[in-house]
């Protein structure tokens, strides 16, 4: 029998080579934080004393719970803003600020990484020494909040466009209030969108390194500085366990993020 | 809903509001930094200086005459180079790969497309130091050479270019399969059979119909992958062992050590600037493709 046509050979093997060179690294490091030898590149038997050790590290802790409190804040900022906006570029045809305000919001993904962290660095830098502004942590929620609108933003843009808007037409036309008919009707339908968009923007803004890196100072350490600060004195059990903690929140995100977003049968 | 003009703007006015205070202000407030005078103790004197962009091709001898240092164009030059080595390293992985997928049933798609998400939302630093487990000396493969009887060493390929490599496509790869994917999903197979009736061969399916059909996908995920990749900081960092090999390094560098803002803010306006003729050529390229679809 002949081939099926568009079918090339060895593509199979390609893609789970693919899947491999995905997954091998994360793999080797989550088996290596169970390894209980100190020397961590050197297999000495299966053990959790790692973890135990990670959690009762008082700076991680601290560092957990900074990058907890700026990924919350900055997450609720980030998808108000991102909702507000959507509302607009979505259903205004006719808006003449749509294409604008389409680029100020795409800006943040276009913008190398580094490169909005040390204009972002100058620019607190300077409001505290000429204005004597300076929030700590606050800081770090202002400028995540910044690159996680985006990431909001897109989600509930695309559920908007598939939503359809003759329920709330209807809710206007029976006497319900501009702010009612949001809130018991646009919302309500919205909310997929909605949580699909927080939970990128709380993922991105938690492993945020190189901005959070730049602009953080002492007692402002988030989770990702802070393993940074360990990978650099170098290869140990501790710095495994704290990265598969990590992997495990950001996988457990984005898994529950996909069913909750996916297109549903109907 | 009736809405007026004012109550669009009053919409976007978040938006605009944070995005443009904190993140478009600081880019021209940088714009200036770069022609200011460098204040040793980090930070900068007011004042004009176009200081910092001599310093990017020149160095001074002893008689304060100009000398040419190319030091910081090699710089530019190795990161432009690793990251279009990158992107194309990523095409040639991700094309077969976005296709297979593309071809499955809708179930074992999405699956597939999950598996390609969860690591593009991994931290990047965690998934990039994994790496050194498995480069470095003493390492998973270096290991495994041992126990073949080798000396240990043997495979060691932490702090080169390389390694610098290998941790780029890896960071950047879903990039590449994801816009390729979206574009390949939407073809109609039907083509390739049409083609193959023809008495096409397979590689000439491949070259006159799927690589057409992709090239959205191939041009939104290789600007996707170059991008990031020239400003690349955790992956020469880590792996290079941050010897200052890239933009992104020397960016940093700047602020985080040498305490030169004036330059550090320089290198940066470079880099925004290839940023935004990649862009340019990626709306060129967008407009081609509208063209020749419109000539159907």
């Amino acid at each position: 029998m002949r081939a099926p046509v568009g079918h090339y050979p060895g593509l199979k093997l390609w893609t789970a080579l693919f899947f491999v060179f995905l997954y091998a690294p994360m793999v080797v490091l989550v088996g290596y934080s169970f390894n209980d030898n100190r020397l961590a590149m050197i297999w000495g038997g299966f053990s959790t004393r790692w973890y135990t050790k990670v959690f009762s590290t008082s700076g991680i802790a601290e560092a957990a719970l900074n990058s907890l409190m700026v990924a919350i804040v900055a997450t609720s900022f980030a998808t108000a803003i991102a909702i507000s906006a959507a509302l607009v570029l979505v259903r205004e045809a006719k808006f003449k600020g749509a294409g604008p305000s389409m680029a100020l919001i795409s800006m943040p993904l276009i913008v190398p990484e580094i490169v909005t962290a040390v204009a972002t660095l100058m620019f607190f830098v300077m409001l505290r020494n000429w204005v004597g502004f300076d929030l700590g942590l606050g800081n770090i929620m202002i400028a995540h909040s910044v690159f996680c609108i985006p990431f909001a933003f897109m989600p509930i843009r695309a559920r908007l466009q598939d939503m359809d808007v003759t329920l709330e037409h209807a809710a206007r036309d029976l006497y319900a209030s501009a702010w009612n008919a949001f809130r018991h009707v646009t919302l309500p339908l919205l909310m997929p969108g909605v949580i699909a968009g927080a939970m990128l923007a709380f993922v991105i803004s938690f492993d945020d390194f190189i901005i959070t890196q730049m602009i953080s100072g002492p007692g402002t350490t988030t989770l990702p500085v802070y393993i940074y600060s360990m990978i650099r004195q170098g290869v140990t059990p501790e710095v495994n366990a704290a990265s598969t903690i990590l992997i495990i929140v950001s996988t457990v995100l984005v898994t529950v993020y996909w069913y909750v977003s996916r297109p549903k049968k109907t | 809903m009736q809405r007026t003009a004012t109550s669009n703007w009053l919409g976007v006015a978040p938006a605009w509001f944070v995005i443009g205070i904190f993140g478009v202000l600081p880019m021209f407030i940088m714009l200036a930094i770069s022609f200011m005078v460098q204040d040793p103790y980090g930070g900068v004197e007011w004042g004009y200086s176009h200081e910092a962009y001599i310093q990017f091709l020149f160095e001074y001898d002893l008689d304060d005459s100009l000398l040419f240092n190319p030091i910081y164009i090699n710089i530019m030059l190795r990161s432009m180079g690793l990251a279009a080595i990158t992107t194309v390293l990523c095409l040639i992985v991700g094309l077969p790969v976005a296709y297979f997928i593309a071809r499955q049933p809708e179930e074992k798609r999405n699956l597939f497309m999950l598996l390609v998400t969860i690591p593009f939302w991994t931290n990047l630093l965690i998934r990039t130091y994994a790496w050194i487990l498995i480069l470095t000396r003493n390492g998973v493969i270096d290991a495994r050479f041992q126990a073949l009887g080798f000396e240990p060493g043997t495979f060691d390929l932490l702090y080169t270019n390389e390694a610098i490599l290998i941790g780029l496509v890896y960071s950047y790869l879903p990039f590449m399969v994801l816009p390729l994917y979206a574009s390949l999903e939407k073809m109609d197979f039907r083509l390739i059979e049409a083609a193959s009736d023809l008495y096409a061969s397979k590689w000439q399916a491949a070259r006159h119909v799927i690589i057409p059909l992709a090239k959205p996908g191939i041009i939104a995920g290789s600007l996707l992958v170059f991008i990031p990749s020239i400003g690349a900081f955790i992956a020469p960092d880590l792996l290079g062992g941050g010897k200052r090999l890239m933009l992104g390094s020397l960016i940093h560098f700047q602020f985080a050590t040498a305490r030169n803002w004036p330059f550090g803010a320089a290198v940066s306006i470079l880099l925004m600037v290839f940023v935004m003729v990649a862009l340019l050529i990626y709306n060129r390229a967008n407009k081609g493709q509208g063209v020749a679809m419109g000539g159907h």
